[in-house]
């Protein structure tokens, strides 16, 4: 079994997907955490200054949104699946995606943005998911996306 | 003057030009330059056209299991690519912002290729911008993704910002900030 498989297995275990963010290159190199709460996955993505994209305004870059939103979105499918999962292999691993739509609704400001995502409609073959990036307020979003994945 | 030299004339132009845009958008914004994007190709002067490179490295992969990339850094290197293209074809700096963008994801990248992004902008009005662009693995006729983007552009804002890019050279990049 992959070093991941074995970090899904006991993320699946312990019912806490905490264990996943640091287990992916990208997600780690970013700063971004998964967590639960209550039953919805949140992702944090911890501000540093590389995800700066405009310094006269202090900005976060749009990408570094559009990235959270899609890293939230696969793991909300993924932690859906492996919830779903009686074995832990191969199968799993990451969902394919198939189209994101980023709508930029904020500036995104230099701190901490989370974001969850909401899966809209799940078929056996594709899963659509909408996803919110928010800062201070969950209310007042800074960004949300749409995307299509490929599952199973 | 000779042709020749004409020519070489023209070469060390773009050179150039491709220098200072590379140092403006590529290193100077911090995301694009911890992402190791460079300005490869520009438009002439005026044309809304820029070649970026996103170069492999692990940091950037997605699925540990097969080496492939995140998507994050495709999304964020094409809204780069489609922000320098629209910044490039403005007559004066102006701040823009991405108010959303479009991928479509082809085909899966191969692990440990580095990637293009190629994006035009394809229309400027007074206050919004239309650019597209591709994103491949060396063949442009095989991309990987497809991209569609509009962004806003702070025209009547623009001028004391506008100042002030000027000074600091390059804090012009997308900040995807909405109106």
């Amino acid at each position: 079994m992959s070093d991941f498989l074995a970090v899904l297995a006991e993320a699946k275990r312990q019912s806490d997907p905490s264990g996943i963010a640091p287990a992916v290159p990208y997600l780690h190199a970013m700063g971004i955490e998964t967590r639960l709460e209550g039953d919805v996955l949140v992702c944090t993505m911890r501000f540093s200054e590389p995800l700066i994209g405009n310094f006269a305004i202090r900005a976060l870059h749009g990408g570094t949104l559009g990235a959270l939103l899609e890293s939230a979105a696969a793991t909300t499918l993924l932690w859906r699946e492996l919830l779903a999962a009686e074995v832990v292999d191969e199968r799993l691993a990451m969902p394919r995606i198939v189209s994101l739509t980023v709508d930029y609704l904020r500036t995104g400001r230099a701190v901490d943005t989370h974001a969850r995502a909401f899966i809209t409609s799940a078929g056996r073959r594709v899963a659509r998911i909408r996803a919110e990036a928010w800062q201070d307020d969950p209310e007042r979003p800074v960004a949300a996306a749409q995307a299509s994945f490929l599952v199973g | 003057m000779s042709k020749g030299a004409k020519a070489d004339d023209a070469a060390a132009e773009k050179a150039a030009r491709l220098e200072r845009i590379d140092a403006a958008f590529a290193r100077a914004i911090p995301y694009n330059a911890w992402l190791g994007l460079r300005a490869v190709d520009v438009g002439a002067k005026g044309e809304g056209r820029i070649v970026l490179t996103l170069p492999f490295r692990a940091e950037l992969v997605g699925n540990p299991i097969s080496g492939v990339l995140h998507g994050g850094p495709i999304t964020a290197a094409m809204d780069a690519a489609c922000g320098a293209s629209v910044f490039l074809a403005l007559r004066e700096p102006q701040r823009i912002a991405t108010l959303d963008l479009r991928v479509d994801y082809l085909r899966g990248a191969a692990p440990g290729v580095d990637l293009f992004c190629r994006a035009e902008c394809v229309r400027i009005t007074k206050q919004v911008a239309f650019a597209r662009g591709t994103m491949d693995q060396g063949d442009a006729d095989e991309p990987l993704a497809v991209v569609a983007a509009t962004f806003m552009v702070f025209r009547d804002q623009g001028s004391v910002l506008a100042e002030g890019l000027k000074e600091s050279k390059g804090g012009a990049g997308s900040d995807g900030g909405g109106a």
